[in-house]
């Protein structure tokens, strides 16, 4: 084979392949949207968990912590055993990966709210439930929700060695290209995950910006 | 209604905070609890609504063990306002003052009429405000709608953890004063924290002074200092106060009960005359039909113009400020400036003139106090 440069390959690629990579995209999506969404389920629940009994945070922040110091492919590699090669372990791998964020910033979210604020809420009758629905969690709601903003961001990136699993993604291009030395392939998982981070990071500070209560802004 | 019985607060880490407290608070009594940083008064306050539990003792309300409510339930029915004011910050103010009839359960026309008085009442625009979000209004204004807040359900009993400590002094003078007329119409029973005396003695129907857990005395504010239970709170109160405090004294102490009264068809020459005999210089007119302040005439005017005047009524100035036999006499210094005429009439509940504060009365009032004071150092 001649020699192309590196975008003619990228464009021959995509040429060749455009349909695989709306596939693998879409895939990758999906890796993402449902570990962030068990993320954001039990980050949330965990998070307002230890304010409630504060003896668990530690354990429950520490583990979390140490599930992200786990290089992601060990955590990848860790997974195969309970769930078998494939998406299943990918997405719990990327769900371990995204819960630290998720868990801490809720906890100081709610932990950062006015103490003045909770204590007059207390004083005139709410209930601790009332409490955490109508006081502490829309308070909350923009540290929790830049958590899930850099969750989502770092699961997009991590998602990419899923394929070292067979679950595939856009990162099935990279190993090729890699494999095969085709840098152009390479690309053609690079450039659209990193548009999919891009497009989730500016959709989330919209959401954050949304979802904060009037008069909080 | 509200009575502490042997009451004790013993903190987890072994602190005795409140130590074996007894009182009782009738019906609409403003009592103000006092006493130095860290003596226990809060932890009193808060044991009343159960933000504290207390470990001994027995608190009722009405004769109710308050151990045998539900807390959030009594909670609701005991309006609570804390000095860091604590506002929902995402809530609108209207939604702030409707949280504990929501909590309740009034329905929705109810509480916006209640919103709507409420705001009128501590002195903010409904129409302005209502809308508005806490981060919008000044600190004073704040705890405006906090006092609001706490009325909201119209509780009988309304607990203040040192409401206006920090507020700017001039702030907190006025809603001081605010509270104040409030209370006289409400008649709420209300215990109101603080560690400024000058706040306790305007304020409290009986003053409650506590040291290191334990309540020293409780006593009407004149009561407290005529007679001090002990030096300490001899000491706490400040001796000079007593004398000094303009606003404990009514202003029926530093007013002349002589006033020579007169009608408006009087004629000048006569009116002069009588102020001569009487030896006064200012004559109150009144009205006819219900003997009613309508002016005063001043000796000095009259005398320029006794013979160019047909009727009193010409140099009568009509008194813009006037003052209650309930007043105080700070009340009358404050206005003493003011006042063209030098004379502020006192009136009766029915309206009636019972007495003049003029400069002159007002200075030989307090001047003796001050020689009091001095004989009293001596
Ligand atoms: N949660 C707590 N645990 C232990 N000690 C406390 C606690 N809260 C308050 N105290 C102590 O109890 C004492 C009385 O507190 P407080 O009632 O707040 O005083 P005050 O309102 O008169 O300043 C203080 O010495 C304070 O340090
Ligand atoms: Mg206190």
């Amino acid at each position: 084979m001649n020699k192309l440069n590196i975008w003619e390959q990228f464009m021959q690629q995509a040429e060749m392949r455009w349909q695989e990579v709306l596939e693998a995209t879409s895939v990758h999506i999906q890796l993402v949207f449902f570990s962030m969404l068990i993320a954001i389920v039990l980050g949330i629940g965990l998070g307002i968990l230890i304010t409630r009994v504060p003896k668990l945070s530690t354990i429950v922040l520490g583990g979390a912590g140490i599930m992200q110091t786990i290089p992601s492919l060990a955590l990848l590699g860790f997974m195969i055993p309970i769930f078998g090669i494939g998406v299943n372990t990918a997405i719990a791998a990327l769900f371990l990966y995204s819960l630290l964020p998720i868990i801490r910033n809720t906890y100081t979210g709610i932990k950062d709210v006015n103490k003045a604020t909770v204590e007059a809420a207390k004083g005139m009758g709410m209930t601790s439930l009332q409490v955490l629905i109508k006081v502490e969690l829309p308070l909350a709601i923009p540290m929790i929700m830049a958590g899930v903003r850099t969750a989502a961001v770092i699961n997009v990136g991590t998602a990419t060695l899923a394929a070292f699993i067979g679950a595939g993604g856009l990162g099935d291009f990279i190993f090729l290209g890699i494999t095969r030395g085709i840098d152009g392939l390479i690309l053609l998982g690079a450039i659209p995950a990193a548009l999919l981070a891009i497009i989730l990071e500016i959709f989330f500070t919209y959401l954050e910006r949304w979802t904060t209560p009037e008069g909080l802004k | 209604m509200l009575k502490f019985e042997n009451v004790s607060k013993v903190y987890a880490d072994g602190f005795k905070a409140v130590n074996s407290v007894n009182f009782d608070i009738p019906e609409g009594e403003f009592l103000v609890l006092i006493g130095p940083s860290g003596s226990g008064k809060s932890t009193t306050m808060k044991m009343i609504n159960r933000m504290i539990s207390h470990t001994s003792g027995t608190i009722s309300i009405d004769g109710t063990d308050i151990t045998k409510l539900n807390a959030a339930e009594l909670r609701r029915n005991i309006g609570y306002v804390i000095q860091q004011i604590g506002l929902f910050p995402h809530y609108t103010i209207e939604k702030n003052i409707a949280i504990v009839p929501e909590l309740k359960g009034w329905d929705k026309e109810k509480i916006k009429a209640r919103v709507k008085e409420l705001l009128t009442m501590v002195g903010l625009d409904p129409e302005v405000y209502s809308s508005r979000y806490p981060k919008e209004l000044s600190g004073g204004q704040q705890q405006r709608v906090g006092v609001a807040r706490a009325l909201a359900s119209n509780p009988r009993v309304i607990l203040m953890d040192e409401p206006f400590g920090a507020l700017d002094p001039i702030t907190r003078d006025q809603l001081q004063g605010e509270l104040l007329s409030l209370q006289r119409k409400l008649k709420k029973t209300i215990v109101f924290v603080t560690h400024d005396m000058d706040e306790a003695l305007k304020l409290g129907d009986r003053i409650a002074i506590m040291r290191d857990g334990h309540l020293l005395q409780i006593d009407t504010p004149e009561k407290l200092l005529q007679e001090p239970a002990s030096g300490f709170v001899e000491e706490f109160i400040g001796k000079d106060r007593i004398v000094q405090n303009p606003e404990l004294m009514p202003v029926v102490s530093v007013m002349t009960e002589k006033v020579v009264t007169s009608y408006l068809h009087r004629s000048p020459e006569k009116a002069l005359l009588m102020m001569r005999q009487q030896k006064i210089t200012s004559l109150i007119i009144l009205d006819d039909n219900d003997d009613t302040l309508v002016g005063i005439v001043s000796a000095y005017e009259l005398i320029k113009k006794v013979n160019t005047i047909q009727s009193i009524e010409e140099i009568m100035l009509v008194p813009e400020y006037v003052l209650l036999d309930s007043a105080t006499a700070k009340d009358a210094i404050v206005m003493m400036p003011n006042v063209r005429s030098g004379v502020i009439p006192v009136l009766s509940e029915a309206k009636k003139v019972v007495g003049l504060v003029t400069r002159g009365t007002l200075l030989t009032a307090l001047s003796s106090q001050w020689t009091e004071l001095e004989d009293l150092n001596e």
